[in-house]
């Protein structure tokens, strides 16, 4: 499994692997419980959250619905501080600008914060296909690239490797890439740390490319922000040269003030922090202090199909904290690989079809990977409604409908493989429309239910559901057909009614044995 | 055409449920959070950043001004550091005459600054509810790397006058147009099991020296 | 006030004692309950699977069926999330007469009726686990809780991980059947471990999963609805 996403199962098969993975299970377990204690602590530290997250929700909404202002008013602010804007329609011209921005400082190497947009078009593969080696410093990315692996969680992307593993991953590859962990390397977190402390000092302090991602971008003043905790987005964003910076537009704020919603409610949501040990913001360049080029990369790939969709619009709200993906009781079993993109999670599982299409059997998938429980959008500290969003994007893969298609609006049709539920679907619609069809349909059913097995052999949803549970039957008689006997036009004694409901404790199905 | 003008072209397109007479100020952006999340008296200021700064693990340690000096020269000789870097507006009694005070150079190679014991600095504000210290690059705080590289940073914090309550009293107080670090404790990581572990690339002691002539006497 | 039930077509094919109990208690209490034979499904499983314009026909329906009522009580929170929430998106002016007015069981009987005693009797261990659509969309808070509370001879004990899904989420059930079951196993181990006698829900679609799951893994509890419990009494225990 090793740097990309393409030609990944649909969400079912990948979990149905994934579920049945115990250490797997064992580790996001353990992570995502133990993060969603502290994050609602966090959150509960402060009276008005939900005045913030009321804000921060319109704020964003504010810069979405005005982008092209915003942008605009982005550009200048930055041209006029020093800094270059580069505009990327899609993941291959972002991917070129920055080649080619690195092959002119005539370097081979860069030092990277950890960055989702630059995760999201496969930046690492394009920089080594020119041959520039690009060096991971976040913990957890380092983690995952040493062990050739794939990011499974947007602030932890190494959350499905517990320390033993992170251990043996450190002792066997870390030579490969540089300074070597020491040889009697424990699984002590604490030891863990100063490994990588060791191992990436050298990288930094011989850096003279760095790269990032940016958490927000203020319109109105140039600057960009970074968030982080371990100090290497620091090092990144200081210590070289040159500065190259890749972001998606939707990560622009109106003004420098906006961001007291945002350095309140992300760090309390992500890391469940107050404030997270470092934030760095940087407007331009500045005089021997930081990199004298900054280039900023500005990257669409997608982002404005999802502008077009009034309902799927809110997933650019989003500022990946990832409380979504901790509380997700399908996340935490499925893993975050399953969703075949840098985005997993609810949140993924809204942005990914927006972003790439529901064309594939992969993205047309995703919409589905959700029980609608909500836990997702309680949590989100820009109020995006997953399910609302969710469902919408189901209609789409079963609908079809126009969308729009790298800017164009594009009529899609349903996509394959839904025939047969259509036609179920279908089917109840018009039953529940003739109710005396219902009744006719529930009466028959109710003779068949002593044939109705507990469970299924025959392949489809029969199986699927009776593989793990007993198959409900249909009682003896319907509601409606009590209903009518006791108190219908055709009732007899009042009494009958009375007896039918003490019967019922044998007659639910699943429990009484 | 560019592709500033495509994307442009693909964000208007995509914003035609936005009426033409609707601008971005008409967005309405409900400002009903909080300013500060207690009323507080700049004693209890003091103590609420001394707790939440020694909640994410920075050695916190106050003192009058008179005893500034005094204090610095104990943090550096219990770590036996010879050689700080300090920018230009640290006065010069600060720091003790056996000290090397090595000055904030933009051509000092980083290796050279790896090789230094200690940095110290002030800072341009710090925030009592979240236990964060702020710099922007000022004459006393220097550039941005020289409390990055070095592993053991001093800060000075002048009480009551750099301390606010909440994050947004901070950044009305800050001009973005200056660089930023803010330091919340020293540097951290989540990233083995969601568990926090102090000590990574930033400095892995963080010492705050919060300075108040309430103390004196 | 005119009072109607919305019994569900899981209630009504699978699960009549529920609504057989919802009539007693509802008669029990001095409210007169009128049944429209008209209605049929609220729309839920076609509309949460992508098929809105399926769902739609539904959806006016319910609003045509049950326009005289002043109530309309519904024992499930999925089925009155799907009513309140959704019925408005999908069509917002026939909505607009009966959405706001249908109510779970739990908040008719509280906020309507204004009880919390119903005067049942359940002399049984009990733990409640909250569902997703009652406790998230409905917000149906404590009121579940107050009732059964109440219950003359019930012991209510805590259920670990009560508020998160138990993996059921209608079709995901089938078409994540992996996940699905995996979120139920971990909810009937939660259950077992209480050592009830029942679990009880405010959703018969969601105990469907759970009875199912704790079925198959040979396990004593048993589900039931709130309704069936709130309906007990010393003279007509359940």
């Amino acid at each position: 499994m090793s740097g990309t996403y393409l030609g990944m199962p649909s969400f079912p098969t990948a979990a149905a692997a994934s579920t049945r993975d115990m250490r797997l299970r064992g580790n996001l377990r353990h992570a995502t419980h133990t993060i969603r204690a502290k994050r609602e602590q966090a959150v509960a530290e402060l009276g008005d959250w939900q005045e913030l997250r009321a804000a921060g929700a319109a704020l964003k909404e504010r810069t979405l619905r005005h982008l092209d202002h915003y942008l605009e008013q982005l550009e200048d602010a930055v041209t006029a501080a020093g800094g270059h804007v580069h505009w990327a329609q899609d993941a291959a011209e972002a991917n070129r600008i920055v080649t080619d921005l690195v092959l002119r400082t005539g370097e081979s190497e860069v030092v990277k914060v950890k960055s989702m947009a630059t995760q999201e078009i496969g930046l690492n593969d394009a920089l080594a296909r020119a041959g520039i080696s690009a060096h991971e410093t976040d913990l957890a990315e380092l983690i995952v690239q040493l062990g050739d692996d794939l990011p499974s969680h947007i602030l932890v992307p190494a959350i499905h490797r517990n320390r033993d593993e992170i251990r043996d991953i450190f002792r066997s590859k870390m030579g490969d890439r540089g300074r070597a962990a020491p040889k009697n390397l424990s699984d002590d977190p604490r030891e863990l740390a100063e490994a990588a402390r060791l191992h990436l000092r050298e990288k930094f302090l011989n850096a003279k490319v760095g790269v990032s991602g940016a958490n927000f971008m203020v319109a109105e003043t140039g600057t960009l922000v970074v968030v982080e905790s371990e100090g290497n987005g620091r090092m990144c964003l200081t210590l070289p040269e040159t500065l190259i910076s890749v972001v998606g537009i939707e990560k622009v704020v109106p003004t420098w003030q906006d961001l007291e919603v945002f350095l309140q409610t992300l760090p309390r949501s992500s890391t469940a922090e107050r404030m997270n040990p470092y934030t760095s913001t940087w407007t331009g360049t500045t005089d021997e202090d930081g990199p004298s080029d900054f280039h900023l990369v500005l990257l669409d790939n997608g982002r404005t199909d999802a502008l077009a969709d009034t309902v799927g619009r809110q997933a650019l709200r989003c500022i990946r904290c990832s409380a979504c993906l901790n509380v997700c009781p399908v996340y935490e079993r499925a893993g975050g690989h399953a969703y075949g993109s840098a985005y997993p999670g609810p949140i993924g599982a809204i942005l990914t079809p927006q972003l790439r299409g529901v064309g594939s059997e992969l993205d047309a998938s995703l919409p589905y990977a959700s029980s609608l429980c909500g836990a997702c959008y309680e949590v989100c500290p820009v109020a995006i409604d997953i399910p609302e969003v969710l469902v919408h994007l189901r209609e789409r893969v079963v609908e079809g409908g126009t969308v729009s298609v790298r800017g164009r609006r594009t009529t899609v049709k349903p996509a394959k493989g839904h025939a047969a539920e259509r036609a179920a679907m279908r089917a109840a619609r018009w039953t529940f429309e003739h109710p005396r069809a219902l009744r006719a349909g529930m009466r028959m059913a109710s003779h068949a239910r002593r044939l109705t097995p507990r469970r299924l052999p025959l392949p489809g949803a029969g199986r699927a559901w009776s593989d793990s549970r007993d198959l409900p039957r249909p009682a003896p008689e319907s509601f409606r057909d009590w209903w009518r006997r006791t108190r219908g036009p055709d009732a007899g004694s009042a009494d009958s009614g009375k007896a039918e409901v003490r019967e019922r404790g044998e007659r639910r199905d699943g429990g009484a044995r | 055409m560019s592709s500033r003008d495509i994307v442009l072209g693909r964000i208007r397109r995509a914003l035609t449920d936005v009426p033409r007479e609707e601008t971005p100020e008409n967005s309405p952006v409900p400002r009903d959070y909080w300013d500060t999340h207690a009323r507080r008296s700049d004693a209890q200021r003091l103590d609420l950043l001394a707790e939440n700064l020694a909640d994410y693990r920075a050695l916190v340690h106050r003192c009058p001004p008179s005893g500034l000096p005094a204090l610095i020269a104990e943090l550096l000789a219990a770590r036996g550091a010879r050689s700080v870097v300090a920018p230009p507006g640290i006065p010069a009694d600060w720091l003790p005459d056996e000290i090397e005070r090595v000055a904030d150079d933009p051509s000092m190679p980083p290796r050279e600054l790896d090789a230094l014991d200690s940095v110290l600095t002030g800072c341009a504000v710090a925030v009592a509810e979240t236990g964060t210290i702020v710099l922007d690059a000022g004459a006393d705080q220097g550039r941005r790397r020289i409390s990055l590289v070095p592993d053991h940073h001093i800060c000075v914090v002048r009480a009551p006058e750099q301390i606010v309550d909440s994050v947004p009293q901070a950044l009305a107080r800050l001009d973005p147009s200056r660089p930023q670090t803010w330091i919340s404790g020293p540097s951290a990581t989540s990233d083995i099991e969601l568990d926090r572990v102090e000590g990574v690339h930033g400095p892995r002691t963080l010492e705050v020296v919060l300075v108040s002539a309430a103390d004196e006497g | 006030m005119r009072v109607a039930l919305f019994i569900t077509c899981i209630n009504d094919a699978l699960y009549p004692g529920t609504g057989q109990a919802v009539v007693t208690l509802l008669e029990r209490l001095g409210v007169e309950v009128g049944f429209p034979e008209e209605q049929s499904c609220c729309g839920q499983p076609q509309f949460n699977t992508g098929y809105r314009s399926e769902a739609a026909p539904l959806a006016r329906r319910y609003a045509d069926v049950f326009r005289d009522y002043d109530h309309i009580v519904v024992p499930s929170g999925s089925c009155a999330a799907m009513v309140r929430d959704n019925h408005p998106r999908i069509d917002a002016e026939a909505a607009a007469g009966t959405a706001a007015r249908t109510y779970e069981l739990t908040e008719f009987l509280v906020d309507v009726l204004g009880v919390t005693d119903v005067g049942a009797y359940y002399p049984h261990t009990v733990t409640y686990h909250p569902t997703c659509h009652g406790l998230r969309m409905l917000g149906l808070g404590d009121r579940p809780r107050r009732l059964l509370e109440a219950v003359k001879g019930l012991r209510l004990v805590e259920l670990e991980g009560a508020e998160e899904c138990c993996g059921f989420g209608g079709t995901f059930a089938v078409k994540n059947a992996d996940v699905s079951a995996a979120m139920g196993a971990d909810k009937a181990r939660h259950i077992e471990e209480t050592d009830a006698e029942a679990v009880c829900t405010v959703d018969n679609s969601c105990l469907m999963h759970i009875g199912g799951t704790l079925a198959r893994r040979g396990a004593a509890a048993r589900p039931v609805h709130i309704a069936e419990i709130l309906a007990a009494t010393e003279e007509a225990p359940s």
